[in-house]
């Protein structure tokens, strides 16, 4: 299954170098209220407005699980085909910071509620599996705004006690295209269950990036730099691609690599010494008091398990046995659960007589283009799927050409309209008539008897030229494939 | 008046429910002691008016299905109460006003309790002679300059001094039964999850826990009957089937079995105290009761196992007094600067101590060898309990190795003023109800009291015993008012 993907080496002189990469995804549930109060988690609300008293730390106020995240963990568990741990611990992370109102984080350290799972990617070569080694359920902090007032920091707490999921995975990847590609596996089955809407602007989705680096081939792993924080996958990318070549060079000068926290700069596109490991935090974990262990049954396992939908992976199977697409076809299908929607309720609405390979050719072709250009999601689509199987549909019964098609896509992203009525409105109906266009071609050929004669004495490029002509005389309405039967037989 | 201040809690409701006494003439007889109690210092923060102007509406509009019709009483200043400043006895949260109540308070206002004010109490609770509050000492009412004990000095004074008829107090190793002892009062602590934690300023959360303070056993069994509900706000309360605790109050105990732990008979223990157990092992053969010696072999380890435990969550639970979002804040040249000289200044000794023990024994390397070993030796501790429990109903003990001592006698000897939790601690690391009585006088004419331990939950039982033994002892404290010109 696993095969060599496109290698991310490092060379210099006679050393060739492969980068070891882990990553910690800080996943936002999706959940209305926080971990443990009933806050509301809307993003972009007013700063300090979605804050209790439990958030901001009051003496006495205690946390209660929020029952609905603790189901979403063990969904996106499930998803990631992993151990669901039936017993966990909360633990306090502690430690001073002004948007940590409480001095502790409540998390999971030693019992996390999910242990290990995989996740597939599908890279140009093929597949790779990645090893998921936990996820763990813990509160966000609040934040600091450091330039709002020239003096002074400003914290907004509407962040503190969101509920985060942190999956952590092996040190199984091996180039910043599989992070990309890891990155999107993941956001893709969050958002398939439901757990995390993977949005990385609003910061639901973010990571610490582990690197490290060794001689290919060797079996030992190098000394790994944590780059913190970093969302965006293309920041991601930079920051590996800067990190790696750094630890790269201090090897090959001869100096070591400290273990160390380090900070990507987005604007220099340079990581940067955060914390040596002698400056860590010691965050004294230790069980919440406050909390008693979380324990679910069986039952509850099997309960949420049937909640689980199809997920990527089975959904791009079935459409390659089913729909008869090719698996890179499948892989851009599935990719986003939206799409994946919009593309089966394409199918859906074709009826019998489907063309499926034109409908996928529409939705990644002009579709995507549109939706890309506009910077939109498909499900924003201007056009909806009901209306893009209408016209696939013209198309494949020849009631229009290709061609027209455009035209009437064009016309559709106003008010998605229903391409049916722009076909008879604009009298845009494909001309399928034969009589009339023999009646045509013998018009044009009699116009261009020069042409035709030549045609004739052996030079084929001018058989374009009639079609031409023949589809202009048409307005763009002839049926070209009628266009070249007749043609052919009357030239 | 001062006759309605010496009448116990069941009488004053019944009086009220008679309307022999108005909740006027009650709040504003226990205002009146309170004004010419001043000296005790029992009080950190007053609401005198507002009690009588929700005494006369109570008045006004009685309701005499409530447990505690219109019944004043003052609380331990641990307790968040709304709009009311709580300070822990700190200056940490001296301006601090919280906008919610605490579940056991609110319990109480929802049967016709009414707020006098908020009592003195060690800093956080940590302390065992009330000598750590940022507002100072409070005296004892048994003898000028001794200590009523701690944490919840200020409440077992009240109580004792006759200042309120009843009161809260919250017991994390000791800090309800050990004043109650050296007051010549009742405290009971309840079973851990007995009563909400909810609104309450955590200590150690894992041990601290609220129970009621009285001038007898009848009135703490309706006080523990108001005050104990299980509450979704606190994840640690328990839903078990709560007694009516005063309406089942017997004395009836005949063929009960109490435990006798030979390991509570510590190196250096008064002979007084001695004698007050072998009279107190007496009482219950009077009473009906089987005696049966026990063992609960690792008594030893309780001690310096709580004092791991219970700062390693102090300092977790302490680290939210920053300056940034509520109460004292010093200024600092930048965030750490202003977090250091906020807790230097607004922390007192005791409670940096605790916060530094905390640290240091949840830190990385120390871990296993501290907080792990105690959360194993407490599970050992509570297995104790347990084995004991399959022989006997009860277990006596004294309540606390000595009677009050003098204020400043022991307060820079750390250790010697922990060793007065000696035998309270190990009930709280085992999570289990106990209830101290008054039982005799030593040679000063102070106070000492016996501790009854129950099993999980069985509060009613161990009530029921005190209840009957209170009966035996008939105990008569002897204040004489020396505070009052």
């Amino acid at each position: 299954m696993t095969k060599e993907n496109s290698e991310y080496l490092i060379e210099r002189y006679d050393n060739v170098y492969e980068v070891v990469i882990g990553l910690e995804v800080h996943a936002q549930v999706t959940s209305n209220s926080k971990l443990f109060s009933s806050s509301s988690t809307k993003f972009g609300a007013e700063p300090n407005t979605q804050v209790s008293l439990v958030d901001a730390a009051f003496p006495g106020m205690l946390p209660v699980i929020n029952a609905f995240c603790v189901k979403q963990a063990i969904k996106t568990g499930i998803g990631l085909r992993a151990q669901i741990n039936k017993k966990s611990v909360f633990d306090r992370k502690n430690y001073f910071y002004a948007d940590l109102p409480q001095g502790y984080q409540i998390s999971q350290f030693k019992y996390p509620i999910v242990g290990e799972g995989k996740v597939v990617l599908d890279m140009p070569n093929g597949q790779k599996e990645i090893g998921i080694e936990r996820l763990h359920l813990e509160q966000d902090a609040g934040k600091s705004i450091h330039d709002i007032d020239p003096q002074n920091t400003l914290v907004d707490l509407n962040r503190s006690g969101v509920a985060l999921m942190e999956i952590v995975s092996k040190p199984d990847l091996r180039s910043p295209d599989e992070v990309s590609a890891y990155i999107k596996k993941l956001r893709s089955i969050m958002r398939y269950l439901g757990t995390c809407d993977g949005n990385m602007q609003e910061g639901s989705l973010r990571a610490d990036v582990n690197v490290s680096v060794r001689l290919k081939d060797s079996k030992e792993l190098g000394t790994r730099c944590e780059i913190k924080n970093v969302n965006s996958i293309k920041f991601m990318q930079m920051a590996i691609d800067y990190e790696a070549n750094r630890q790269v060079d201090l090897i090959e000068e001869g100096k070591s690599i400290d273990q160390e926290t380090r900070l990507f700069d987005t604007k220099k596109n340079e990581t940067r010494s955060m914390r040596s490991k002698e400056d860590a935090h010691d965050y004294r974990y230790f069980p919440d008091p406050d909390l008693l262990p979380l324990e679910v049954t069986d039952e509850f396992i099997e309960n949420l398990k049937k909640d689980i939908p199809e997920l990527p992976d089975d959904k791009k199977k079935r459409f390659i046995d089913e729909f008869k697409v090719s698996p890179y076809e499948a892989t851009i299908l599935v990719s986003d659960i939206d799409t994946a929607k919009y593309f089966e309720e394409v199918v859906a609405k074709m009826g019998k007589n489907k063309d499926i390979k034109l409908a996928v050719n529409w939705i990644t072709g002009e579709l995507f283009a549109v939706l890309n250009n506009k910077n939109l999601d498909i499900s924003q689509s201007p056009i909806s799927a009901k209306n893009l199987a209408k016209l696939v549909n013209l198309i494949k019964n020849e009631t229009i050409s290709g061609k027209i098609a455009k035209t009437i896509f064009e016309l559709m992203m106003d008010g998605d309209k229903d391409p049916q009525i722009i076909v008879e409105e604009k009298g845009l109906k494909q001309e399928s008539d034969p009589k009339a266009l023999e009646a045509l071609i013998d018009k044009i050929i009699d116009d261009n008897r020069e042409k035709a004669i030549e045609y004739k004495n052996g030079k084929e490029k001018l058989f374009g030229f009639f079609v031409g002509q023949a589809m202009k005389a048409s307005g763009g309405k002839a049926n070209p494939q009628l266009i070249n039967e007749i043609l052919k037989k009357k030239l | 008046m001062s006759d309605i201040t010496s009448q116990s809690l069941t009488s004053l409701v019944n009086n009220i429910k008679e309307k022999k006494l108005s909740s006027e003439e009650v709040t504003k007889a226990f205002v009146d002691r309170s004004e010419k109690s001043k000296e005790l210092n029992s009080y950190i923060t007053e609401d005198f008016s507002n009690a009588i102007d929700k005494a006369k509406k109570f008045d006004e509009k009685p309701n005499f299905d409530l447990k505690l019709p219109g019944i004043p009483m003052a609380v331990k200043d641990l307790f968040c109460t709304k709009d009311i400043r709580t300070t822990a006895g700190s200056k940490i949260l001296e301006n601090f006003i919280p906008t919610y109540e605490s579940t056991v308070t609110q319990n109480i206002w929802n049967e016709g309790g009414i707020l006098l004010g908020k009592l003195n109490c060690d800093e956080f609770a940590m302390g065992s002679s009330n000598e750590t509050s940022f507002y100072g000492n409070v005296q004892n009412p048994i003898d000028k300059g001794l200590v009523p004990g701690g944490s919840s000095g200020g409440s077992a004074a009240a109580v004792s001094g006759q200042l309120t008829p009843i009161t809260i107090g919250t017991d994390t190793g000791g800090s309800i039964r050990q004043p109650a002892s050296f007051t010549g009062t009742v405290g009971l602590k309840p079973t851990y999850g007995s009563c909400s934690r909810y609104g309450i300023v955590a200590f150690a959360s894992s041990l601290d826990q609220a129970g009621p303070m009285s001038q007898n056993v009848e009135d703490c069994a309706l006080l523990q009957e108001v005050i104990s509900s299980y509450d979704e706000k606190d994840s640690t309360s328990i839903d078990f089937k709560r007694d009516q605790y005063s309406k089942d109050l017997t004395r009836d105990i005949k063929g009960k079995k109490i435990g006798i732990p030979k390991e509570y008979r510590v190196d250096g223990m008064p002979k007084e105290i001695e004698e007050l157990w072998k009279k107190g092992i007496e009482y219950a053969k009077d009473c009906g009761a089987e005696i049966i010696d026990i063992s609960l072999p690792n008594t030893s380890y309780a001690l310096p196992t709580y004092y791991i435990v219970a700062p390693a969550e102090a300092s977790s639970n302490l680290a939210r007094y920053d300056g940034v979002k509520y109460g004292f804040r010093a200024k600092g040249e930048n965030l750490i600067d202003m977090y250091e000289k906020t807790r230097s200044e607004g922390f007192g000794a005791e409670v940096q101590r605790r916060i530094m023990i905390g640290t240091y024994v949840l830190s990385s390397g120390y871990y296993d060898a501290y907080y792990l070993k105690a959360q194993k030796v407490r599970k050992l501790i509570k297995n104790d309990f347990d084995e004991a429990y399959k022989k006997v109903d009860a277990i006596l003990t004294p309540s606390t190795p000595s009677s009050a001592f003098k204020i400043g006698e022991k307060k820079n000897d750390p250790v010697s003023m922990y060793l007065n939790d000696i035998f309270t601690v190990p009930v709280n690391l085992a999570g289990l109800p106990a209830i101290s009585i008054p039982a005799g006088h030593d040679a000063a004419g102070y106070p000492l009291g016996l501790q009854i331990i129950g099993k999980a939950f069985r509060e009613q039982e161990i009530l029921n015993l005190a209840y009957a033994m209170e009966d035996k002892i008939n105990f008569k404290n002897k204040i004489n008012d020396w505070w009052i010109k």
